[in-house]
């Protein structure tokens, strides 16, 4: 038992390693919790660009893919050992990973070999990048519950409807998308899936504005959007099955939280003054404290179980599941936790006048949206009960009716 | 990376699921929880016989010469099967402590005879019910001899040497030594205590005028009782660890077998997120103890820490799994016939036979504030 290396991993580490160091800059510690960026988006994304084509040429961009498609043909060890080393680089991050991570490979296992000649490389190198269309507004977690409408004309399908919750529409090129193409059959029955360039006459974009004022997300509309035949991904009414290859990626593409964490919260509690003396003498804020400070080191080293399942060559178990059910929560009541100690100051969110600038403030209000990206807490523990434990599905009233006859609370 | 257990380590580990599984069923336990007995000793024997009690004895002592990752092992296996046998007092404890802090004598005298099963050891501190302390420990060790109570002390009737934590004057923590003690002496008295899991033997022992001696240095015995607690912490969070998962398995096989309002409990989401959560807080403590584990095994500078992390998280993950799986059975789970009531009683057991969380949450909060991080 020990958190060494391999020889051929400790080579590979250290070859990655001379490359990053000859390519990029070592992070700055102190600016990396803040999270926010004086940049524009338009100016990080050419950064961006920039990097992952330097990172795609040396063929670190999609360390597990095959080489045909540009991969370097490695392993799932490779691919983290080059994260972790990634990690202490101050290099732009945010744009691909959707792209790479959930689109493409859905493209590679069902588009044609053209298709893929076409589009693969361009999006690897950053040249074009790639967005996922699945959610909408009546279809969160049972996104299968879709209406945007596809009606066959000729050659080409007309696309009508809404989508919502898209990361990056308004840069990407690109799109994978899934529609209800016959709506008066059973709901998973009548989907089709297709790939579509985002300037295709008809479509609009509007960013969605988050309760933290950011915005990360869009809603998409579609207005009579005509895509060709030649774009659809499987057959006519499995879309569901192809929907499925890039949900089982996004689990993978979506990493766990970053953020403020026990140590700054026991920093935090160092430096404030109570009542009765510093708050780390408190015995509630010490209890507290060691709670989050053990999920960490146990969602640390379940990390590190998964990796040693990795390095052996074998497929990790469950235990790579809880990652996000313990996180989500944890930044949320750690966060609120920490502004309590505050007391009647903690209602600041100011960058000159709130501990850590504000960090804590900016972690409670964005946390209420990690809890929801990405699968909600209940969707995990449903996936958990069913796929680790063996527990029956819920009884469901979807599975036979004809779509377009389901209860619902708005019909389209 | 390697941070799992080597194939060695887990064939250990399946020789002692099936010996358990096949001597120490929930049936057996309930023999020992409706008897006056202190444990089971056929099952105690059968693991002495294969050589378990010596695994992480050296074998200059008359053990195997294995390490703590075996004793790990064994005690996810213990710990899964409830078993009532007096495994963690005369190993993690009084086998640790002479290990660590006695002289070669002293190790000559005692460890031969723990790691072959022929007596049993014990480590006795606690006087009443309050957490012993430098304030409070009043049992006394001068001029070879001992005085006091000591209760409750688990396998306190049926051990043959105990690890004494004494008061041996002088102020704060200086005032506490270890001494070790032959329990087979006149003077000594024992009697039986009621405990929450009579699976496991308890007991009042009062020394009068006892021979003695100590172990390791006069005025150390509170930094050499917490270190011995340190390594037993990792080992019990072990056993709360494979109790987690038997209680979360029980609860999940009724859940599936039981209908109500024409379907299987199993299929509600209040039933199905309860049992996620069982499972989510036993892998997060799993992890931990993993930890835990390669830290005894190196005795590493951060063992105090290892040791806190991985017994909180499995405290915790004992004491849900454990409470909700009664919850999950209903009416039936509450009967003295149904087998939930032994994880519950164990659990709580284990919680506090180390010290409370709230304790250890404590020791930890001050290893950080240290700048100790694991």
């Amino acid at each position: 038992m020990d958190f060494n290396d391999t020889p051929e991993e400790a080579k590979f580490r250290s070859e990655v390693r001379t490359w990053l160091e000859q390519n990029a800059k070592l992070r700055d510690p102190a600016s990396a919790k803040a999270g926010r960026s004086e940049k524009s988006e338009a100016e990080r994304l050419v950064r961006a660009k920039e990097w992952q084509a330097k990172k795609a040429a040396a063929g670190y961009a999609a360390i597990t893919w095959p080489t045909e498609f540009g991969g370097l043909g490695g392993t799932p060890i490779q691919s983290v050992i080059y994260s972790q080393e990634e990690a202490s680089f101050d290099v732009p991050r945010g744009f691909f990973e959707i792209g790479l991570g959930m689109c493409i490979p859905t493209m590679m296992k069902w588009a044609t070999p053209e298709q893929n000649e076409r589009y693969v490389k361009p999006a690897l190198y950053g040249e074009e990048v790639w967005c996922q269309l699945f959610s909408e507004p009546a279809a969160g977690s049972d996104v299968a519950g879709l209406r945007t409408k596809a009606e066959k004309d000729g050659d080409e399908w007309v696309i009508n409807g809404q989508k919502v919750w898209t990361s990056g529409a308004h840069f990407c090129d690109y799109g994978i998308i899934v529609t209800r193409s016959d709506p008066t059959v059973p709901k998973h029955k009548g989907l089709t899936f297709f790939f579509l360039d985002m300037k295709t006459p008809g479509i609009e974009i509007r960013p969605i504005k988050q309760m933290s004022g950011d915005s990360g997300f869009n809603e998409v509309f579609f207005n009579d959007v005509r895509v060709p035949d030649s774009q659809r991904l499987g057959d006519v009414g499995e879309g569901w099955k192809v929907s499925l290859t890039t949900l089982m990626n996004e689990r993978l593409a979506i990493g766990q939280g970053a953020g403020v964490d026990y140590e700054e919260l026991l920093k935090l509690a160092r430096d404030t003054e109570l009542e009765n003396g510093p708050a780390i003498k408190d015995s509630n804020v010490r209890e507290k404290l060691a709670d989050w400070y053990v999920q960490s080191q146990g969602l640390k080293y379940t990390k590190f179980r998964t990796l040693t399942a990795l390095s052996k060559g074998q497929v990790p178990g469950a235990e790579s599941s809880i990652g996000k059910i313990v996180s989500g929560p944890k930044m949320q009541d750690l966060a609120s936790f920490a502004m309590d100690i505050q007391g009647q100051g903690g209602i600041m969110q100011d960058v000159d006048e709130s501990p850590m600038s504000g960090a804590f403030q900016n972690q409670w209000i964005g946390a209420a949206g990690y809890r929801i990206a990405g699968g909600t807490d209940e969707i995990l523990r449903n996936i958990v009960s069913e796929q680790v434990l063996g527990l029956p599905q819920d009884i469901r009233v979807d599975k036979t009716v004809p779509f377009n006859e389901l209860a619902s609370s708005k019909k389209s | 990376m390697d941070f799992d257990f080597s194939d060695d380590q887990k064939m250990l580990k399946d020789q002692a699921r099936k010996f358990l599984d096949d001597k120490c069923t929930l049936a057996d336990v309930r023999k020992i929880l409706e008897s006056d007995a202190s444990h089971d000793d056929a099952v105690w024997q059968g693991l002495c016989e294969l050589g378990f009690a010596g695994a992480a004895v050296p074998e200059a002592y008359g053990g195997l010469g294995l390490g703590a990752l075996e004793l790990c092992v064994l005690a996810e296996e213990l710990g899964r099967s409830v078993a009532p046998v007096p495994f963690s007092s005369s190993i993690y404890l009084a086998a640790e402590a002479l290990k660590l802090f006695g002289s070669e004598e002293q190790k000559l005298a005692w460890l031969p005879k723990i790691a072959s099963g022929e007596i049993i050891g014990t480590l006795a501190a606690t006087e009443g019910a309050q957490a012993p302390s430098p304030n409070s420990v009043k049992t006394s060790f001068s001029n070879g001899k001992l005085s006091g109570t000591k209760i409750p002390v688990a396998d306190g009737e049926t051990a043959s040497v105990a690890i004494v934590l004494v008061n041996t004057g002088g102020s704060g923590e200086q005032a506490l030594s270890l001494a070790v003690v032959d329990l087979t002496d006149a003077s000594v008295t024992r009697s039986p205590v009621n405990t929450i899991d009579p699976t496991r033997g308890h007991a009042e022992i009062i020394f009068d005028n006892t021979p003695a001696e100590l172990l390791g240095n006069e005025g150390e015995g509170w930094s050499a009782y917490k270190r011995v607690e340190a390594g037993a912490a990792v080992l019990v969070a072990f056993e709360q660890v494979g109790g987690a998962e038997a209680a979360l398995n029980m609860a999940k096989d009724y859940a599936l077998e039981r209908y109500a309002f024409g379907r299987q409990i199993g299929s509600y989401q209040a039933i199905k997120h309860k049992l996620a959560d069982m499972y989510v807080k036993l892998e997060l403590a799993r992890s931990n103890c993993y930890y835990g584990a390669m830290a005894l095994s190196s005795d590493a500078s951060d063992l105090e820490i290892a040791a806190a992390t991985a017994r909180i998280a499995a405290t915790e993950a004992y004491r849900f799994a454990a409470q909700e799986n009664i919850q999950t059975h209903g009416g039936i789970g509450f009967t003295w016939e149904a087998n939930p009531q032994f994880h519950y009683r164990r659990s709580k057991l284990l919680a506090l036979s180390l010290g409370s969380a709230s304790r250890w949450k404590d020791r930890l909060i001050t290893e950080l504030e240290k700048g100790n991080v694991a």
